[in-house]
This record gives C-alpha cells, structure tokens and sequence, in this order.
C-alpha cells in the first residue's frame, strides 16, 4: 500500500515554458462544443476588443499539461496512472491569455493528505502562469485522489 | 445584461450525450492523454466498466455556461469539486445562481454557487465562481 512522503511537500518542479497556440486554442473551443466565433475566429475576436484569440477559462490546464511530463506529480510520489482520479481543480485569474503568449509554467506541492485510513491519498499541486511580460495571469490549484489498492 | 442580484440564476446549458468521439477530440485539445478516457482496456484494468469522461471537460462545460452568461474579462475565480464520474451517454445539465454579493479589492463580486448534474439528478461537479459584476 502506497504512503504519502509527506518530505515532497513544497516540493518544487523544474519550470518549463509553453507556447499558447491559436490553432490548438481554435481546436480545444471545437472539443468543448463552444461556438462564441471569439474563441475560434481572429477577427470576430478582435471586433469584440480583444487582441487575439483568448484562452478559454480552462485553458490553462491544457497549458500545464503541455510540459515535458505528463504530471509528473505521479512519478515523484510512485503513484500508477489507473489510480489517480481528479478531485479538484480551481483557477484564479489575474490576467489576460491570448493566442501567442509564452507562459511559463511553475508546479508546487502544496498539500498532501490521507483519508479513510489511507486507502485515499490526496495531493494537491499549485500551479502558477506568467506570461512573456512577466505578468501572473492565472494561478490554479489542482487536487488528485489515488485510490489505494 | 439584466442587473445581476442574489438569486439571479445562470442561464442553463444543457450539452448532447458524452460520446467516445467526444472525449477522443478532447483527449487531443486538451494534451490530457490519460487512457482511462479513451482506452476501454486501460479502463477495465482500471476496475472501470467503460471509459470515463475528462473531469476536465465537464469543467470546460461549466466555464461556457459562465462565459455565455458575462464576459470572460469579469471571472475572478473558478473552482470546482469532481463529485461524481461522467460515463458514455451521460447528458450533463450545467446550473447556477447567484449567492452572494461581496466587495473585494474595490469590485463587486458576485458568488456564484454552479454545478453540472447527469440525467439522473446526480451531481457529477459542485464549484463556485466570482464573476465581477459591472
């Protein structure tokens, strides 16, 4: 049975940095069934004032899973992939995220807990997003369970 | 807009059943590439009967209900609990309403209570946001 090493808390990831691309953001509002043409046509967007494509308010999952890993939360703490389920996830906005930005990532664990004896283990992992100007546009917190088996 | 008050309620957004395609163009534009969302053998190895949908998508689903409801420019904050699986068929009913009015770094803030429920009634996620209200 998996225990938490509770020494990994505040652990820091390597930061990486992730291109926001108009095509995948024209491609992510597609899959999520979004139709408002600001969030798939330039110039709809830019008649409505913006200055590109934006992001949509999820997108900056979409961006921290565009890292080097596929979280590599997992590895860290010996987790298996069929294990883990989403248990939370909240963004905070701070800023704009538009087509062409380049944002780096940062990944910090910030909680980590047991429940039902440990047959449940939570981590939580808070996520930061700065953009080429050096402006935090959004920070996030993401909390996965692992089933014990 | 209509003005936005304790009690206002969110337009509902009611999305088309989950289907496999569905979650295979999501496992693409959204870089989550977790097999138990498209793989059904990854999946019943899991201890699953069938893929299950992205909690992620249905996230996605609750962010269109928001930004169809006011400019995205005005979400503050939004979050969310996964309080129950979504499978193959599920049709998902997003829902929410103003709660509160707050006062924060000199904005009004709307708190909003928002969820996103199968056919059944079954709450599959339970979140809040903060929209400033103009």
């Amino acid at each position: 049975m998996l225990e938490l090493d509770h020494s990994k808390l505040g652990y820091e990831f390597p930061a990486y940095d992730v291109d926001v691309e108009k095509g995948q953001l024209k491609f992510f509002a597609k899959a999520i069934g979004e139709t408002n043409p600001i969030y798939s046509d330039e110039e709809a967007a830019k008649d409505a004032g913006h200055r590109t494509i934006p992001a949509l308010p999820t997108f900056p999952i979409v961006v921290n899973m565009s890292g080097p890993e596929y979280l590599p939360v997992l590895d860290l703490l010996g987790m298996k992939l069929s294990g883990i389920l989403h248990a939370n996830q909240s963004f905070e906005y701070f800023g704009d995220l538009y087509a062409g930005d380049k944002i780096t990532v940062t990944n910090k664990i910030s909680d980590m807990q047991e429940k039902k004896g440990g047959a449940l283990l939570f981590v939580t992992v808070e996520s930061s997003f700065t953009n080429q100007d050096g402006e935090l546009v959004v920070k996030a917190d993401q909390t996965l369970a692992y089933r014990n088996s | 807009m209509s003005e936005i008050v304790v009690g206002t309620e969110i337009p509902a957004l009611e999305i088309k059943p989950v289907s496999r395609t569905t979650l295979a163009l999501y496992c693409g534009a959204s870089a989550d590439h977790n097999p138990i969302h498209v793989d059904i053998d990854f999946a019943k190895k899991a201890g699953l009967d069938d893929v299950i949908a992205h909690g992620m998508l249905s996230m996605a689903y609750l962010g269109r209900m928001l930004t169809n409801w006011v400019p995205q420019a005005q979400l503050r904050k939004f979050s969310n609990r996964f309080a129950a699986m979504t499978h193959i068929g599920d049709v998902i009913t997003c829902t929410g309403k103003v709660v509160e009015l707050l006062e924060k770094n000199g904005e009004t803030l709307a708190r909003c209570e928002i969820q996103a429920a199968n056919a059944d009634g079954e709450l599959t996620l339970m979140g809040e946001a903060l929209v400033a209200v103009a």
